[in-house]
């Protein structure tokens, strides 16, 4: 019995000590982790809708910054008569699509719309959003890990917030 | 009671097309009324589409979205006379939940 608890040394034994103690702090940050990736998967995000700016929006949703990709289809029409209903849709070719999300550079709140995709469901959506004035569309897929966006501009002649 | 949620959701055997458009007023809280007050913000967050017990697409919504919500997906599987159910909770914390054959 004594033998066996000397097995380390001191300076040994303080060293696994810290790392022990390194781990039991590094397992309170992964809880916390996965609790932000079992959130990020049914909660409503709310930071998203509170961000600023696209890169804001998007860090928020996703993480990351997005790249552009030629990848992804975005219709919108080129002048938007009634800003308050602007159909906007995406498809891609992407693949491992998990989520797909819409914002407008000059509105008020810039993030539109964000969906889930499962696997099994299309990345292709269809949505009537409202713009403010004439303004970016940025359309943004998370695929495979990654993000990828692509922008059109689209002009309106009656705003879509009541003005 | 009427549901506010308007569902057609067609299969042609191998992938299910689904529209749904749902009564709301989508108010974003930017716009005033005629008195000049702010028309607060009343709008759906979350509207849920499940199939066979499984989520089959969520979306999370903010005030940018037009009135009377329209949007259209499609997923892979769904058989005709199959569910699919739909609900929305908004800011306010109501809900409405429907039930929808599929085509």
């Amino acid at each position: 019995m004594d033998r066996t608890d000397t097995r380390f040394s001191a300076p040994r034994r303080l060293i696994l000590q810290g790392i022990g103690a390194v781990a039991l702090v590094g397992l309170g940050n992964i809880a916390f982790v996965s609790s932000a990736f079992a959130a990020a998967n049914d909660k409503y995000p709310e930071d998203a809708f509170k961000a600023k700016t696209e890169a804001d929006a998007i860090k928020a949703l996703y993480g990351k910054t997005a790249e552009a990709s030629d990848k992804v289809k975005l219709d919108a029409p080129e002048i938007a008569e009634n800003g308050a209903v602007v159909p906007v849709s995406v498809t891609t070719t992407l693949p491992d699509v998990t989520s797909i999300s819409f914002l407008v550079s000059e509105n008020p709140v810039v993030l539109v719309a964000s969906y889930k995709i499962p696997a099994g469901t299309m990345p292709s959506i269809a949505n009537r959003i409202k713009m403010a004035k004439t303004s970016n569309v940025i359309v943004v897929v998370e695929a495979g890990g990654k993000v990828y966006s692509t922008t059109k501009e689209v002009k309106v002649t009656v705003g879509g917030c009541g003005g | 009671m009427a549901s506010t949620i308007r569902v057609r959701a067609t299969s042609n055997g191998d992938i299910t097309e689904v529209q749904a458009l749902i009564q709301h007023p989508m108010d974003s809280g930017f716009v005033k009324d005629a008195k000049g007050e702010i028309i607060p913000p009343h709008f759906i967050q979350q509207l849920t589409f499940e199939y066979d017990g499984k989520s089959v697409f969520v979306a999370d919504w903010g005030g940018g979205v037009s009135k009377d919500p329209y949007v259209k997906f499609s997923f892979k599987g769904g058989k005709k006379g199959d569910d699919l159910k739909i609900s929305w909770v908004d800011n306010k914390g109501a809900t409405d939940t429907t039930t929808a054959k599929i085509q």
